[in-house]
């Protein structure tokens, strides 16, 4: 029978020459991650194992990004606990604030995760590399623990929903709108247990960035990992971050898939999630235009390059609206550099938005953006669960950076292609697509408001 | 093991951010997690939980982040089993992991009201609901969770694998 591609690469790594779903397997690691948050706890159980060292110094990586730079004495503890750990194992891959990044954008920066790879992580967005195509998927403390000492770990192989993708997005729809209208799809549990593999001619048309962002959020659908084949693109983006050889890896023709879901890429509009679910979608024609107090944009989902840049593109020579707070944290010191660089920064600074140091701070209510009781959110992060951002009373929905920067400078949720539009905006449009203009029932619903 | 216990009832989806918010994620201590166990759902729970009561859940139980604090939050406020109708992947993992019981059973979830009392027999997987008369049996675990929750967790799992490798090794030398 054949396998998926998430099943090859969990058979590569268990020394099987096949697998099949249910099957309970233990496989080697190719990279064990932590943060901030998880690590302390793994760094007390690995104690427990009684071993002297890791499986391998250079395959566990050793990220502080959730409270840093520290929030708190706490927060200061925890990260010396996991410093010290790092420094006492010689642990290569621990990044200090001044080289660090959000963990899920700065594993794949730094050529720790290439294609065919098998890498698990004590955070959840750990699935985040299918987009380079490899399997990675988020575990506890005690996993990460035990797999530090063994550099192994037991799965349960999964069976696998197929997504096809087909024709190419147009006008401001980006690959954030793909995800959160398949998880509006299936549900928050709509993949439980279940890779997310995408197939199709649509794939080719997703740059990098846009295939991080969307694997990011597979587990917003309860998958166990979501996957991309690996492509041209793929292979550039691999030998640009590492010169380390990799064995990528193809579904096989008769894989099986318990499911089958296609997607007309160019039949995609900017999709919102409102509060408090991220399968709670509507698009944003059909969504009541809410006052907003605040716009995140940022985090591990939407925190990179081309994030930054189409959010500058919209804010650029305009002010955020008067009474809004608009925070932009760019995902990794490299991309702050990049948007520093590229004028990005001044851009967004002068447009009234506060730009932050790389962390994950206001993405889970940690600090730097905090809501208070009965604040509104528009976030281009990846979760609005009850007080994910602040107070139980405040609300986060989630978007894109193009709705998000559109909605900094109404201040109320707002479709970019309105505000780009209007007098006095000139008409500007994502620059690397040709004008698209929304479907006509669309716009009438978007002129009402 | 036999436990009994009252009923917490929730919904469906019940993410690791109620369960544990992440503002209290700057401790890894069990007791300070416990204290602040459910508040973002249910205010009364850290007061009103007894040692051995149950939590009921819909489906989805544990969904969101895979802070392993959630499962350690509900097992040091003395909760002695988490029954749902089905739990997100990482929270299963982290419970069996931790040696938190937790069973999956639709039938259970679907006629348990909050303050029932249930009787739970984990290795036999019955569930039983004095309050109502009724019984329950849930999914049993496959044989190889069975043997990381008999030694205790995947600690003492991995620490014996380990030495036995490590014990099987010397004597090839
Ligand atoms: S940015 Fe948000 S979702 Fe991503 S790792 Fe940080 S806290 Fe988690």
């Amino acid at each position: 029978m054949g396998m998926t591609m998430s099943q090859k690469i969990l058979a590569a790594h268990a020394g099987l020459a096949s697998v099949e779903a249910g099957q309970l397997i233990e496989a080697r690691l190719d990279l064990v991650l932590g943060n901030d948050i998880t690590a302390p706890v793994a760094i007390r159980e690995f104690g427990r194992i009684g071993v002297e060292a890791v499986f391998d110094r250079k395959k566990i990586a050793l990220v502080p990004d959730h409270f840093t730079p520290n929030k708190d004495i706490k927060s200061a503890e925890q990260c010396k606990m996991m410093r010290d750990f790092a420094h006492r194992m010689d642990i290569e891959n621990y990044f200090e604030i001044g080289e660090m990044g959000i963990e899920h954008a700065l594993i794949p920066e730094r050529g720790l995760v290439l294609p065919g790879e098998l890498v698990i992580g004590a955070d959840s967005h750990t699935c985040t590399y299918g987009a380079a195509g490899a399997f990675s998927t988020g575990v506890g403390s005690t996993d990460m623990a035990a797999a530090m000492a063994s550099g192994t770990a037991w799965f349960k192989v999964p069976a696998a929903i197929r997504v096809t993708l087909e024709g190419e997005m147009r006008g401001w729809t980006s690959g954030k709108d793909l995800i959160l209208h398949l998880i509006g799809l299936i549900g928050v549990d709509g993949a439980l247990y279940r890779s997310l593999e995408f197939a199709g001619p649509g794939v080719a048309t997703l740059s990098m960035d846009e295939r991080f962002t969307i694997a990011n959020m597979a587990i917003e659908a309860g998958a166990k990992n979501g996957i991309f084949p690996v492509d041209e693109k793929t292979r550039a983006w691999a030998a640009s971050v590492s010169s380390r050889p990799y064995t990528a890896v193809e579904p096989d023709a008769d894989a099986v898939y318990e499911r089958e879901l296609r997607i007309d890429l160019s039949a995609l509009t900017p999709t919102v999630a409102f509060p408090h679910l991220p399968s709670n979608t509507k698009s944003i024609g059909a969504a009541e235009k809410l006052r907003v107090d605040q716009v995140v944009i940022g985090s591990c989902t939407n925190g990179r390059i081309e994030d930054l840049r189409v959010a500058a593109s919209i804010l650029r020579g305009r002010r955020v609206a008067k009474g809004m707070r608009c925070i932009v944290f760019p995902a990794t010191q490299e991309i702050y550099l990049a948007a520093l660089r590229e004028g990005l920064v001044e851009d967004l600074v002068k447009a009234g938005a506060v730009v932050s140091t790389p962390t994950c701070g206001p993405c889970l209510g940690g600090h730097m953006g905090i809501l208070a009781k009965g604040e509104r959110a528009i976030a281009t992060t990846n979760r609005n669960f009850v007080g994910r951002m602040g107070h139980t009373e405040s609300e986060v929905y989630l978007a894109s950076p193009a709705v998000a920067a559109a909605s900094a400078l109404a201040g109320r949720l707002a479709d970019p292609e309105e505000i780009m539009k209007a007098p006095g905006h000139g008409a500007f449009t994502k620059a690397s697509t040709a004008a698209g203009t929304a479907a006509g029932t669309a716009t009438a619903e978007r002129e009402k408001a | 093991m036999k436990t009994r216990g009252k009923t917490f009832k929730y919904g469906d989806n019940i993410d690791t951010d109620v369960i544990i918010p992440a503002r209290h994620l700057n401790s890894i201590d069990p007791a300070e997690l416990a204290s602040h166990c459910m508040e973002d759902i249910d205010k009364d729970f850290v007061s009103k939980v007894r040692k051995g009561d149950v939590i009921v859940g819909g489906s989805n139980f544990g969904c969101g982040s895979s802070r392993e604090h959630a499962p350690i939050a509900i097992k040091a406020s003395g909760v002695a089993c988490v029954v749902a109708s089905s739990f997100a992947r990482i929270f299963y993992r982290n419970a069996i992991n931790i040696g938190l019981p937790i069973l999956e059973c639709p039938e259970a979830v679907a006629a348990a009201s909050s303050g029932d009392e249930l009787e739970i027999d984990l290795s036999a997987g019955t569930i039983r609901n004095v309050t109502k008369g009724a019984d329950f049996k849930a999914q049993p675990y496959p044989e190889f969770m069975r043997s990381i929750m008999d030694a205790g967790g995947l600690i003492e799992y991995t620490r014996s694998r380990l030495a036995s490798k490590g014990a099987a090794a010397k004597t090839a030398r």
